[in-house]
């Protein structure tokens, strides 16, 4: 493998139901970056059916090209299907970076390409960046559970690729003018029997089910400060906002507030959400050790010397049932 | 049918701790255990032989003391134990691991290979497709439901939304995540026994693979540098009007992409 062949960041855009998922923006924007480091192009590769829309919005998003592969067979993704149609691509192209979504779908599509390229994959990236002088991509993940953070290189092969944890990185400005259906480039595809292995019976969509506050990304727990159940709802209404869930410390499970599989602290659950709001929790030390590993913690409190205070990131001293609509009011100004 | 699990010791992370002066990892005392999603794909195997009468082979690749994960695995019901082990397997990363455990599945006969979606100490999730890659199989990750259908599986894939049925044919690879199943505690009649089952010891000799892919030598990916999660500074208190208060939070879950 002659390194220096390898040119250009790609990333993958993923679409379900013709629809992009936020991580492909945010990879077009981190991408960006990478490839104006690189002095060099950023092409999103698209796979799909009657997606030609889609292409357009990722080049409005940041884009230089995009290399788009059309097939009623890539309407719906498959692990065989996307892994033939990336890597031919990849070898006929040659890029030097690709970025994949660590979605359920980018998780199961990523190690498979790399596998078949027999290049390295780093997983969950929450950093990346350029090494000055050598140009090789420097990506940085969690490891061990979370307990450390490693900066993993490829720096042999080509190309460098990793998965990107949603959520992380920030998606441009959209940008129509940017929009020109001449860096399209359509490429036909050739799926075998061989690349068709495995048939899609049934997909089904669920609403959110009554929540596992273990595996929750975001919580809103309440304690004895908020008061009564009826209170309660305005800590859905923010969770709601925020595509969290509701939680509690035990004096809020014991008044019969909200249910007892969502309390959260020694004789609860522990968790390590990456938002946790305590609302008139004061911060017994039992709760403390069910949720202070949570990677950021808001308080709203009126006692400003609690020990939950002392916990949370960001202290809010104040009536909660005046902060929380307003708070609502402001994340709703954001969307 | 038979059935090939492959899984991992490893140490358990949840009681990892990180030395407050060097800042680096305390291993010492930290208890091994079976990647706890191996053990959903192990038990899985155990219940389609309960179900339909399988043969369930375990094959794990790491250091000698690997070998008491595999004994519990046998103490649960398994049938036979392999331990691929050797100092070229040093240093491997995912890929270099995926290509010794193809290796030795290569040396195996099997209709079904199941692994964890993946383990707690590298969350990688990387090395069950990598195996299905290099044996050419199709495969199906996070796995929640599997149900024989002739020749094939009828298998139920966790989407982040939702889920997708879909049907595959054997041999293939899945890997398995908690909602599964429920795994079984090892059999009392097992423990006894375990001790005087054999397990298979096979070298990089051993198995079917060109040595060049192994090890540090097979690694693409190589660690720069690592260190701990850096501890939280002091967090700050602001005593605002609830106005100003919380256009002072939402801006600061803004910054940190909560919203």
């Amino acid at each position: 493998m002659n390194i220096a062949d390898y040119k250009g960041v790609w990333v993958f855009a993923e679409q379900r139901d013709g629809e992009l998922q936020k991580v492909a923006l945010e990879l077009v924007g981190k991408g960006r970056q990478i490839a104006d480091k690189l002095e060099t192009e950023l092409v999103a590769v698209l796979l799909g059916n009657k997606v030609d829309n889609l292409a357009k919005e990722l080049l409005a998003y940041g884009a230089d090209k995009v290399i788009y592969a059309e097939d009623e067979k890539l309407a719906h993704f498959t692990t065989d299907a996307y892994t033939k149609v990336i890597c031919d691509l990849v070898n006929a192209k040659k890029p030097e970076v690709m970025l994949i979504g660590a979605s359920f779908l980018g998780r199961d599509l990523g190690p498979r390409v790399a596998g078949r390229l027999s290049t390295g994959l780093t997983a969950d990236c929450t950093g990346l960046d350029i090494e000055e002088g050598t140009n090789h991509l420097m990506m940085t993940r969690p490891a061990f559970g979370g307990n450390l953070m490693a900066t993993i290189m490829c720096t042999e092969n080509r190309p460098q690729m990793a998965t990107v944890r949603p959520g992380v990185f920030d998606k441009l400005a959209k940008d129509e003018a940017k929009v020109d259906a001449a860096k399209i480039e359509k490429v036909a595809v050739s799926l075998g029997a061989e690349d068709l292995r495995v048939k899609v019976l049934e997909v089904v969509k669920l609403a959110k089910q009554v929540a596992d506050i273990g595996e929750a990304e975001i919580l809103v727990s309440g304690g004895r400060g908020v008061g009564s159940k009826e209170n309660f709802a305005m800590l859905q209404e923010l969770a709601d906002v925020l595509g969290g869930t509701v939680s509690g410390s035990r004096a809020a499970i014991e008044n019969g507030w909200i249910d007892h599989a969502l309390q959260v602290g020694q004789t609860g659950k522990t968790v390590r959400p990456k938002l946790y709001f305590a609302v008139g929790i004061s911060g017994a030390i039992q709760h403390l050790a069910g949720m202070q590993d949570s990677d950021y913690i808001i308080a709203i409190n009126k006692d400003a010397d609690c020990s939950m205070m002392k916990v949370a990131d960001l202290g809010l001293v104040g009536d909660f049932s005046k902060v929380i609509p307003e708070l609502i009011a402001q994340i709703q100004s954001y969307k | 049918m038979k059935i090939v699990v492959c899984l991992k010791q490893v140490p358990d992370t949840n009681q990892v701790k990180i030395d407050p002066v060097t800042g680096t990892l305390i291993r010492e005392g930290v208890p091994s255990i079976i990647n706890p999603e191996d053990k959903h794909a192990l038990e899985e195997a155990l219940r389609l032989k309960d179900e339909n009468g399988a043969h369930v082979t375990i094959v794990t690749m790491g250091p000698p003391q690997a070998e008491a994960a595999l004994r519990e695995a046998m103490a649960m019901g398994a049938d036979e134990a392999i331990l691929v082990t050797d100092r070229a397997f040093a240093g491997a990363d995912t890929l270099a691991t995926s290509h010794a455990l193809a290796g030795a599945l290569k040396k195996l006969e099997y209709d079904l290979v199941l692994a964890g979606r993946q383990a707690i100490d590298g969350d990688t999730a990387q090395v069950g497709p990598e195996i299905a890659e290099h044996l050419s199989l199709p495969q199906v990750t996070y796995v929640q439901k599997v149900e024989v259908a002739g020749d094939a599986l009828k298998v139920t894939k966790a989407l982040e939304n939702g889920y997708e049925v879909v049907e595959i044919p054997m041999p293939c690879v899945l890997t398995a995540i908690k909602e599964l199943n429920e795994p079984r505690y090892m059999d009392a009649r097992n423990i006894f026994q375990i001790f005087k089952k054999e397990v298979k010891i096979w070298s990089a000799d051993d198995i079917d693979v060109d040595k060049a892919l192994l090890g540090l030598k097979g690694s693409p990916t190589k660690v720069k540098k690592s260190w701990p999660k850096e501890n939280k500074g002091k967090g700050e208190v602001v005593n605002m009007s609830a106005k100003e208060a919380a256009a002072f939070a939402a801006a600061k879950l803004k910054e940190k992409h909560y919203i």
